[in-house]
């Protein structure tokens, strides 16, 4: 059970967070310059997005889950299921930032999925 | 050498780098807690969890295996400064069948057949999804 609400944190909360440092970095705009004085004033662009902290947040979140559950899970085991961040990922994508999600793409995702189930099964 | 192959050659090795730091960070974060103990046990009342936090932040394992980590995140932000997306990220599906290669040869973890199959199934599945275009969002 608990197992669950780990896997859960790692797949959402790693996921929500990479998604909000995606929206923070969308807003920033793209980067073009890459001399170091371009690249600190960009840093210090974002560190005032307020979704870059949240992202971060919940990326640590993620993190820590990650390493409480490798306390006692195989990390074999624990790395394919926590590729169910695709999934979170692509939802939110679609949900979140308004990304056109293409039917390859899910059936990519339905794959993950498919290969995730074949892991827990194979847990025995 | 031509420029051409160059970047071909550039491009592989910093993909190898990248399959190999990632997992091998997974690996060494995994071995880390391991030796910290089930963190369910450790952990009984909120006072616990600082204690345990210390002894996270003290092991040169789990530090190990984040400066691994970071090792494949530059890895992976200066492949992607000249490869494709799209290019990368399938190739990079392969790190999840590299994880229980080296969990199984360095940790000793027992992989059930079924488990390799799901794994196998997961690489298909992230490559699919990588060979899709990169950004939707732009108006064309």
């Amino acid at each position: 059970m608990l197992e669950v609400l780990f896997f859960s944190l790692i797949v959402l909360a790693g996921t929500g967070g990479e998604l909000c440092v995606s929206r923070a970095m969308k807003q920033i705009g793209e980067v073009h310059d890459f001399r170091p004085s371009a690249i600190v004033r960009v840093i210090l662009r974002a560190v005032r997005v307020k979704w870059l902290w949240i992202g971060i947040g919940l990326m640590t979140v993620g993190f820590f889950s990650l390493l409480a559950i490798l306390s006692f899970e195989n990390v074999s085991f624990v790395v394919p299921v926590s590729a169910l961040g695709y999934v979170a990922g692509a939802l939110g994508g679609r949900f979140f930032l308004g990304e056109r999600v293409n039917w390859r793409r899910w059936a990519g995702i339905l794959l993950v999925c498919a290969g995730v189930t074949l892991v827990v099964i194979g847990k025995g | 050498m031509t420029p051409h192959k160059r970047l071909h050659i550039k491009t592989y090795l910093m993909v190898l780098v990248m399959i190999l730091a990632g997992p091998m960070g997974n690996l060494m974060l995994s071995k880390g807690m391991k030796n910290i103990g089930k963190i369910t046990t450790e952990i009984s009342s909120p006072s616990d969890i600082l204690h345990v936090l210390a002894r996270v932040l003290s092991s040169g394992t789990i530090w190990l295996g984040i400066a691994s980590l970071l090792t494949f995140f530059v890895a992976y932000m200066l492949v992607l400064s000249w490869a494709d997306y799209s290019f990368v990220q399938p190739t990079s599906a392969i790190a999840y069948a590299v994880v229980a290669l080296l969990a199984t040869l360095l940790l000793g973890e027992v992989v059930s057949p079924l488990r390799w199959a799901g794994i196998a199934v997961i690489c298909l599945g992230v490559f699919v999804v990588g060979h899709t275009n990169p950004r939707t969002t732009e108006n064309r």
